[in-house]
């Protein structure tokens, strides 16, 4: 086993809070009706290219992906459209979405459903990028930027290690684990695949060292596949963020504002590494995940496999109910996830998790007079000034926030975390965030 | 007091005062070198205007809006487009007189809230409990009420406000103006959501405007608000004056094309029509048809 590293700038260590640890994935019954949102994905969302009354399979493609940073929908289900509508999105805002009545379950015979482990790599480079694209696979950690664009090397680049995001830093979060320990096997493949597509001859699996059975489980599979190494990284947040893994496995630090192949490095989540492997092995589009559905107050905290457009209600059905005392759901974990407007919105590509928060915990502190502690810049790991940011974007000094670098900010929201204060620090900055973007677009 | 004594008075006297005059001339030609001329003119018209520095103009300034206005008619000789919303027509008038023109009288303006989801007509279906602004609240959520057009009514356009012309209701938790706006337009400039508008404020100040910015469809508007515009065109096809125009299934009343008749009032199935400062409807006389 290698040793233990970690990024060397800032982060916090948060109640890890992973109740539905080890447990294995459960399943739940088809819904009958499902809304499947058209813009699941960071960047453009898809065009419908099915109409009302169209009867669709399983993996049929319903959603294409027109701009560069797109992806394609495809149907998790069989049955008839019933409309293409608006629908509410985790904040609250209408986005359209494809409503689809399921009828059976009848898939398209291109699919290959059986379980058991393809591990000849047919496809060539180019093959591989392009059923990728197909398939409609992005990012699984819950950014979801399109996987195909990070596998388009320009020329003059060249890809010295393949990194794969297994950290899993959010708290409460366990749907990379409960992947992990089923589908190992599997995962490696879908590693291999993405080295071929990437041309490079390295792979580090970065995974947190809270998931002893996990490394010890991928340790043992590592030994048939010497060019993929197993790290064991220190747990703390936000080790899973890009740069800051890129910084604990090989030690270099992705300049601002420059994407990781400046130094060398892909980054890939490891759910999209299984998504990879059945799309290329299986042929199977992506129109499942893992979610983990968990809480305080949740009578049976657990690990799903959701097919795309379930609501969440049905979901905390599935774990026993939305207990008395629930005040909020966020959808994602508790430091970067969002909290929903209504429990109907709908599972998509980017819903790692379900959290149920309660009353006594979901309720903000009241803000008070920053007090010049500094905490906020110890726990920035991208080396920012939280506070700064916060005062200039209060204040609607766009210029300056982005001559202090703001775009850099992940939102990771160790600084709220952190602050004794309570500022909303986070919320601050991300408005200057989108404001200075906004300045950015239109001066081109 | 001996003679040494009387030597350094002297002498600090003599150096002091040379200093002082050296320095004086310098100064003078210093002063000569970079005089900059200003016309009179500036600072009269300057000296008229309210000093709000409110930028209700167009102008960063009172001072910057006299150079402008002092420009324009050196080079243009008209003032035409210019005009002070604090001071109005009397004010325009006497600045058109410092530059020896004449200005048109321009109709008073008066800011309006186009929306009325208070919070009977738009229940709360969540909690917010982050950054009381709504520049903060709109980018992270639809609003308490799930409109994604409406109030938020956290106040930006109260801060905005240099009149004191907007407060809160805090019955209603929406903003209301009152007759101390200037229509400097700052609220408008303020709300995220581009709800405040720039209004004709009307013969005794009686307006008609639909109070709704909802572009949902109708079906979705209504199952938030009671009171929202749902695109029926019930106004659109009334009005004998062609004042209204539908555009993404919302209902918009040119102000300039009104001619307050209020029969669009009469026929909105959602009373979002609002119709400010009309003396009360007499109540309708309803006559029963015996068909027997």
């Amino acid at each position: 086993m290698n040793a233990v590293k970690t990024f060397s700038r800032g982060g916090v260590h948060p109640e890890e809070n992973k109740f539905s640890s080890r447990k294995s994935i459960r399943e739940i019954p088809l819904p009958l009706q499902a809304i499947i949102p058209l813009g699941q994905n960071l960047g453009a969302p898809a065009k419908p290219i099915v109409k009302k009354g169209d009867i669709v399979k399983v993996g049929q493609l319903i959603g294409q992906g027109e701009a560069f940073i797109s992806s394609n929908i495809h149907s998790p289900y069989s049955g008839f459209v019933t409309k293409i509508d608006d629908v509410l999105d985790a904040s609250g805002y209408r986005r359209p979405a494809i409503f689809i009545q399921v009828d059976g379950d009848v898939w398209e015979e291109t699919i290959d459903r059986s379980e058991t482990l393809e591990t000849e790599i047919k496809l060539n480079r180019k093959a591989i990028i392009d059923r990728i694209k197909s398939s409609g696979i992005v990012g699984l950690g819950g950014a979801t930027f399109p996987t195909h664009v990070k596998l388009i090397i320009p020329e003059e680049k060249k890809v010295e290690a393949l990194l794969i995001n297994a950290v899993e830093c959010e708290p409460y979060l366990t749907c990379d684990e409960a992947l992990m320990l089923s589908k190992g096997e599997e995962i490696f493949v879908g590693i291999k695949i993405l080295m071929k597509a990437v041309d490079t001859q390295r792979a580090v699996i970065g995974i947190e060292r809270n998931k002893p059975e996990v490394i010890e489980y991928f340790d043992t599979i590592a030994k048939k596949y010497p060019e993929i190494e197993v790290q064991p990284l220190k747990v703390k947040y936000p080790q899973g963020g890009e740069k800051q893994l890129i910084k604990a496995v090989v030690n270099k630090e992705v300049p601002s504002g420059k994407l990781p192949l400046e130094v060398g490095c892909v980054v890939i989540n490891v759910g999209s590494a299984f998504a990879v492997y059945e799309a290329v092995q299986k042929n199977k589009p992506l129109i499942d995940r893992i979610v983990t559905v968990t809480g305080k107050s949740i009578a049976e905290p657990s690990n799903f496999k959701v097919r795309f457009g379930v609501p969440t209600q049905t979901l905390i059905e599935a774990v026993g109910g939305l207990p008395h005392d629930s005040a909020k759901i966020i959808s994602g974990g508790p430091m970067m996830g969002k909290a929903i407007a209504s429990p109907e919105i709908p599972i998509v590509k980017g819903s790692s998790g379900v959290l149920v928060m309660k009353e006594t915990e979901s309720h903000r502190k009241t803000e008070q007079n920053c007090i010049r502690c500094a905490k906020c810049t110890v726990v920035c790991p991208m080396g920012l000034e939280p506070y700064l940011l916060s005062k200039v974007s209060k204040l609607e000094k766009y210029d300056m926030a982005e001559t202090e670098n703001i775009l850099d900010c992940m939102e990771c929201g160790s600084c709220v975390y952190t602050c004794p204060a309570k500022i909303p620090l986070l919320d601050y900055i991300r408005t200057g965030k989108f404001k200075v973007s906004q300045i950015i677009r239109s001066r081109n | 007091m001996n003679d040494n004594d009387v030597l350094i008075l002297i002498y600090s006297i003599l150096t002091l005062g040379g200093l002082g005059l050296v320095s004086s001339v310098i100064l003078y030609f210093v002063a000569q070198k970079f005089k900059v001329y200003e016309d009179p003119l500036v600072n009269e018209i300057n000296e008229t205007l309210p000093q709000a520095n409110c930028g209700g103009c167009g102008y960063a300034g009172c001072n910057n809006f006299a150079e402008a206005c002092v420009k324009s008619a050196n080079e243009h000789k008209s003032i035409s487009g210019f005009f002070c919303p604090v001071g109005g027509n009397d004010l325009m008038k006497q600045v058109a007189e410092i530059l020896s023109f004449t200005v048109e009288d321009q109709k008073p303006m008066i800011a309006v809230v186009r929306c009325n989801g208070s919070h009977t007509n738009v229940p709360a279906k969540s909690h917010y409990e982050g950054i009381s602004k709504c520049l903060f609240a709109n980018n992270l959520f639809a609003g308490e009420g799930a409109c994604p057009n409406g109030c938020l009514g956290l106040g930006d356009c109260v801060v905005s406000c240099a009149f004191d012309a907007i407060t809160i209701n805090t019955e209603t938790g929406l903003p209301e103006v009152t007759d101390a706006c200037v229509a400097c337009g700052a609220c408008v400039k303020a709300c995220p959501r581009a709800i405040i508008e720039l209004r004709p404020k009307g013969p005794k100040g009686k307006r008609i405007y639909v109070s709704c910015v909802n572009t949902e469809k109708g079906a979705v508007a209504a199952k938030n608000c009671s009171v929202s515009c749902i695109g029926c065109q019930k106004c659109f096809k009334e009005c004998p004056h062609g004042a209204i125009e539908m555009k993404n299934n919302l209902a918009y009343i040119d102000g300039e094309k009104c001619k307050l008749c209020r029969k669009c009032v009469e026929v909105c199935p959602k009373a979002s029509i609002l119709e400010i400062n009309f003396a009360p409807r007499k109540p309708k006389v309803t006559t029963v048809e015996n068909n027997c």
